[in-house]
């Protein structure tokens, strides 16, 4: 189903990077605090990539365990090998997402909520989080204290003298359109328009799949999103 | 192959520029803490009479995207190759970096450019094609911390106030948390490496205060970029934070000093969290204070806690660690808007709501 994975890896500069002679010590999975709290073992991963053993390597884009990965980079300080889990990680990523393996699993499918989130912010606002994006509903953690800023918001970062969406510069400045568009285009030029294209194309798939259609039978994204919040 | 010396790690200084910085923001402090990098600049500019530019036109860097995978790393190579554009564009060499996601991330990008200079050549065509921009190399990269470190001794000769409890003139107790993408990545990008962490403990000494190491002091905050941002994943995050928490509560910290403007926030929302969720609180009067380096620098300094450092954004109460300090505050103040009025307040603050 998949074919040249081992090289579409190692197209990654990452990989270079990343992984040189692992000699399976575990030092990384001793230290990962992902390791502590999933059935997560970086060390497996280190080696399965190392292997180049495509059906194995196919399993993992499918599935789960590459996405419990919390991005520390605690595995590169400690490796003898200097070799980084974490970096392998997002090479493994990468290529689930651009083959379509991602929503094969349950943690894989998250990433198109991150991208309706966090990607939308990016090109919207100019900035990866946005006092707008943080409603206090869907963020219980963030307390009274959030509320009552959420609540009275322009008054609030006033007076500690943030520009919130105001012109010039400062903190939360609003991002002018001119600036906005260059990142627009970065993103086209780059190719992140196009992964966010792919995790959509791929996600309104699985949305199908599952029947998670509107009436012309077409996928019904807001179906599928209520899914995933509560898979 | 190996080193002829190998580095000394708890002796290790980075080198970290004297003057001339272009700023570059971080979205997480900028939402969550804006007075800090208000402070931080005014810091630099008045207190240490240095050059500092704080340009409207950067933005995100998409590093956030990047660590939750959704940015490919070609996309934010090139938006790091567009915030060394406009420093190039000012005139400038050096960068300071707020966030800590950015300074790793930059860190990332400006390695593989050296060892690959394809990917170099790759993100200057890119820029081009999708702005007309050219940029340079910064000189000098160093995360807020590195300069607040820096002048670390400078800071302490104008400070008015010292980390000594005033009431029995003993050093308050500090715990630190460094940020992973400090140095875990690239020890020789940070203060002390990655084990020996200086930069944080530097400062905490220099003004008076003991820095107590405890266990769990490199273990991961738990944001895990993806994580935290899926509510459904969010219980890692809370349970790395709770094993740090258990870890110093032993050692009955004053305050938590921060460098990552992530690692601020959640070890202080994640306090409050553990308190609704378990009935435990960690430490102080309802949870331990938790302050970044600039915050701490701006009241050593004598700035106010809520006009100039806008401590009010903090869910665990700073007052019970300024009353220790003897810093001078209107505790009314506290919940007042741009020009003085009272604007309501939090239904409570701090890890419970108290039941007086
Ligand atoms: S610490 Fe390094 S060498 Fe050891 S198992 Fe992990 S990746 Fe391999
Ligand atoms: S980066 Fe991933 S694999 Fe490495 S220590 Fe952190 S959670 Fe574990
Ligand atoms: S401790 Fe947490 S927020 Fe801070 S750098 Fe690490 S993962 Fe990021």
């Amino acid at each position: 189903m998949y074919s040249d994975l081992n090289q579409r890896l190692k197209a990654d500069v990452r990989l270079e990077e990343g992984l040189q002679a692992c000699m399976n010590c575990g030092i990384c999975t001793a230290i990962c605090p992902a390791a502590e709290f999933y059935e997560y073992d970086p060390r497996s991963i280190a080696i399965t990539v190392q292997s180049g053993n495509e059906e194995k390597i196919a399993a993992l884009l499918e599935g789960d365990t590459i996405w419990y990965c919390g991005q520390c980079m605690s595995c590169k300080t400690r490796c003898p090998r200097n070799n980084c889990p974490g970096l392998i990680i997002s090479v493994l990523r990468k290529l689930s997402q651009e083959t379509g393996a991602f929503i094969k699993s349950r943690m894989g499918r998250q990433q198109y909520l991150i991208v309706k989130t966090i990607g939308a912010n990016i090109l919207r606002f100019g900035y990866c989080v946005h006092p707008n994006s943080l409603v206090p509903a869907t963020h219980p953690e963030q307390g009274p204290v959030w509320r009552w800023i959420y609540e009275n918001m322009h008054e609030v970062y006033a007076a500690v003298d943030a520009n919130l969406d105001g012109d010039g510069p400062g903190a939360m400045r609003k991002i002018s359109p001119t600036d906005l568009d260059e990142l627009h285009q970065i993103f086209e030029v780059s190719g992140g328009l196009k992964l966010y294209q792919t995790i959509e194309y791929f996600s309104q798939l699985k949305a199908v799949e599952m029947g998670l259609t509107d009436t012309n039978g077409k996928a019904d994204m807001e179906k599928y999103t209520q899914y995933l919040l509560n898979e | 192959m190996e080193p002829k010396t190998k580095i000394r790690w708890s002796e290790y200084n980075k080198k970290i520029a004297d003057d001339k910085f272009f700023y570059l923001r971080s979205c997480i402090r900028q939402n969550f803490n804006p007075g800090a990098e208000k402070v931080f600049l005014s810091i630099l500019q008045n207190n240490l009479r240095k050059e500092v530019y704080d340009d409207p036109h950067h933005t995100t860097c998409s590093g956030i995207g990047y660590h939750s995978d959704i940015v490919p790393f070609e996309t934010f190579q090139t938006m790091v190759a567009r915030q060394f554009s406009l420093m190039t564009e000012r005139g400038y060499k050096n960068c300071a970096v707020s966030c800590i996601t950015s300074f790793g991330g930059y860190n990332e990008v400006l390695s593989t450019w050296k060892e690959f200079p394809e990917e170099l050549e790759k993100t200057r065509e890119n820029l081009l094609k999708a702005t007309g921009r050219t940029f340079e190399i910064p000189e000098n990269l160093s995360h807020a911390c590195d300069i607040i470190y820096h002048f670390r001794k400078e800071i302490a000769a104008q400070a008015r106030y010292r980390l000594i409890n005033k009431e029995t003139g003993e050093p308050l107790k500090i715990v630190d948390h460094i940020g992973c993408h400090y140095a875990k990545i690239f020890p020789e990008k940070g203060v002390g490496g990655s084990e020996y962490s200086r930069v944080l403990t530097g400062m905490i000494e220099a003004w008076g205060g003991e820095a107590v190491d405890y266990p769990e002091r490199r273990h991961c905050c738990g944001f895990g970029f993806r994580h935290y941002l899926i509510k459904n994943n969010r219980s890692y995050s809370i349970s790395n934070s709770r094993k740090k928490f258990e870890s110093m509560q032993p050692y009955h910290p004053d305050m938590i000093l921060t460098n990552c403007p992530g690692c601020n926030m959640f070890l202080d929302r994640w306090q409050y969290a553990l308190a609704q969720i378990e009935g435990k609180v960690y430490g102080g009067k309802n949870g331990i204070p938790v302050l970044s380096h600039e915050e701490l620098a701006g009241l050593v300094l004598g700035y106010d806690p809520w006009k100039d450092i806008g401590l009010q954004m903090h869910q665990i109460d700073v007052e019970p660690f300024l009353n220790k300090i003897g810093v001078e505050y209107h505790p009314k103040q506290k919940f007042t808007g741009v020009k003085g009025q009272y604007i309501n307040e939090p239904a409570f603050t701090g890890c419970l709501a108290r039941k007086d």
